[in-house]
């Protein structure tokens, strides 16, 4: 395979590895804290918040691309929110169907997935711009990355508040030795607490490795800036003309 | 000719090496004189050091009357706290790469008044994770003493409450240090909620159930007068919010100016312990005399709201954090004026 071929070929995958890792929706674009916080006080509720999403995300963001030329520009931001909030019914029904447990532990958080930044977000900055596999592939990206965050965050307050992991009890041994599980990782606090260490982490290990490209433009400089989650560079929002970079690159 | 130029040269080389040095020193001089207000200044020879070492003296009555009325586990759990807290300081400067900053004792004197506000009976690991807590996230994740917004051993008491409630609200002990029996026992502060009888002597002296430092009322006051006599704190926050929280609990406690159940309500809890040691720290309280009456003022209606009409008996501790988080606030309200400055008159009064 030549070298252009690998690099079509790693070109066409951007949309999805982009989400997952550089443009993480939860520790890079900072997008849907809400149910971030809420709903991760386990592993299980994380996953299942994350899947969620992600199944809708990527309906909504193939019918928002398939129908991009088709919406007035006047009227897309309510058009995006009706196709959004179709898919979460649908995705609600089913889920209070076939996984009643899942649903009432996520309860209010479900029907308000119509609302979570991350979805609109993508819609607005990624579908209604691109075709529709890119826009799958970015909904499939920006939903799994959402997912391993969730979970992550899920499992670190599941073990430090109630010892236990995907709903494994590890409790008695710890506690015949005396240990008490950290009640309050599975309150608000702990998740402001988890996220945060979690997000120092990530830019801990972002931070490490530079990966800029020609003139200190990110490698991966594809997309708009206010998307982007490089917030060290030097030409975000800035052309070298002092255009905006988002604009400049249409 | 050309040892002469041998000999240039080498001047020109000696010259450069304490030229880079002078130009590094000026630029710290400069690095520091940036950090310093405008004249006028005031002289003085107290230190970060000094400050914390007098609040901990002032301590050790409290701590030594803990001790000798809850026995020595009491002493083993204020030491495990002043280790923790010692080592998470010692251990992030050095992996952070910054200076040592245990030598300040401050982080002692947050070991020290955290274990105060332990009650004897926690598992002893729980004043090893609080004084982590304490040091680590409270303060130094804000920028080390001088950037916390909170004080760091109430952080790490909330911390545990929330967390631990079972321990930290089981006040059963082993009076003395010869007794075999445990004395299970409500707080005399729960006590006096519940309407029920308490000794208004006892409450005073210190032989009752509560946390560590907290019991004894006189060691409290006399500690509190020698930071006072001493210089390190003024009168004013700890009055304020004394007197204030009287007032209120006097006028909604339900029973009148009663001097048994004011006095229970003053001597009981952490009121003291609060009110001298830990809204009075430097970092987290008003910079002016003024902005510490009003916090004074406020903490003691917050701290009457919790007592009289919270869930439970006590509320000293959640009301300074809560104090602790408005504070920017009131110092934004009575920053001082400028000398010769003047109110700007209405230009809708003049016409």
């Amino acid at each position: 395979m030549s070298d252009t071929a690998v690099k079509e070929k790693k070109a066409v995958w951007k949309p999805f590895t982009n989400g997952l890792i550089n443009e993480n929706p939860t520790f890079v674009l900072m997008l849907g804290m809400c149910p971030t916080l809420a709903v991760t006080t386990s592993a299980i509720n994380g996953l299942g918040m994350g899947l969620t999403t992600t199944v809708v995300l990527t309906l909504s963001n193939i019918i928002i691309s398939a129908l991009r030329k088709v919406i007035p520009d006047k009227v897309r931001i309510p058009a995006f929110i009706v196709i959004i909030a179709s898919f979460v019914t649908i995705v609600g029904q089913f889920l209070e169907a076939y996984l009643p447990a899942l649903n009432s532990a996520l309860g209010m958080f479900i029907p308000l997935i119509v609302v979570n930044c991350i979805i609109l977000g993508r819609a607005e900055a990624f579908a209604s711009k691109n075709g529709v596999f890119a826009s799958a592939l970015d909904g499939l990206g920006m939903g799994l990355g959402f997912s391993v965050a969730l979970t992550l965050i899920g499992c670190v307050r599941e073990i430090l508040g109630s010892f236990s992991v995907f709903g494994v009890s590890f409790k008695e041994p710890l506690e015949s030795i005396g240990l008490a599980p950290i009640a309050i990782f599975v309150m608000a606090p702990g998740a402001f607490f988890v996220l945060a260490a979690l997000n120092a982490m990530m830019a801990a290990i972002r931070a490490k490795k530079p990966a800029k490209g020609k003139d200190g433009r990110p490698a991966n400089c594809d997309s708009d800036c206010s998307s982007c989650g490089e917030g060290g560079c030097v030409h975000r929002f800035y052309d070298e003309n002092g255009a905006d970079t988002a604009v400049g690159k249409k | 000719m050309a040892e002469e130029i041998k000999e240039d040269a080498k001047e020109k080389v000696q010259k450069a090496a304490p030229a880079a040095e002078k130009k590094a020193a000026l630029a710290e001089t400069a690095k520091i004189l940036r950090s310093v207000s405008p004249t006028p200044h005031v002289r003085d020879d107290s230190s970060t050091r000094g400050i914390m070492g007098y609040v901990i003296i002032a301590l050790l009555p409290a701590t030594a009357v803990g001790i000798w009325h809850f026995g020595p586990r009491a002493l083993c759990v204020i030491l495990l706290s002043i280790l923790s807290a010692a080592l998470s300081e010692w251990c992030f400067d050095r992996i952070t790469k910054r200076k040592n900053t245990v030598g300040d004792l401050s982080c002692i004197l947050t070991g020290l008044l955290l274990a105060l506000n332990l009650p004897v009976s926690v598992p002893l690991w729980l004043p090893v994770l609080g004084g982590f807590f304490a040091i680590i996230v409270v303060k130094m994740l804000f920028g080390g003493l001088g950037q916390n917004f909170m004080n760091p051993a109430l952080g790490a008491r909330c911390f545990l409450m929330l967390s631990f409630s079972r321990y930290m609200t089981d006040f059963s002990y082993r009076p003395g240090w010869g007794a075999a029996d445990v004395v299970s026992g409500a707080t005399p502060l729960a006590a006096v909620k519940a309407g029920e009888n308490f000794n208004l002597l006892t409450m005073f002296f210190g032989n009752e159930a509560g946390t560590i430092g907290e019991t004894s009322a006189m060691a409290l006051l006399c500690g509190g007068i020698l930071l006072i006599v001493c210089g390190v704190i003024t009168w004013h926050l700890s009055t304020c919010y004394i007197v204030s929280f009287l007032v209120f609990a006097a006028v909604f406690g339900g029973k009148g100016i009663d001097l048994n159940y004011l006095g229970a309500q003053l001597c009981g809890g952490g009121l003291m312990l609060g009110a001298f040691f830990m809204a009075t720290d430097y970092v987290t309280r008003p910079i002016t005399k003024k902005g510490q009456v009003v916090y004074g003022i406020f903490l003691g209606i917050l701290t009457g709201i919790f007592r009289i009409f919270g869930p439970g008996a006590e509320g000293v501790s959640y009301a300074i954090i809560i104090g602790n988080l408005i504070v920017p606030l009131i110092e934004r309200v009575t920053e001082p004026k400028h000398f010769g400055w003047r109110k700007p008159e209405k230009e809708g009064k003049a016409v």
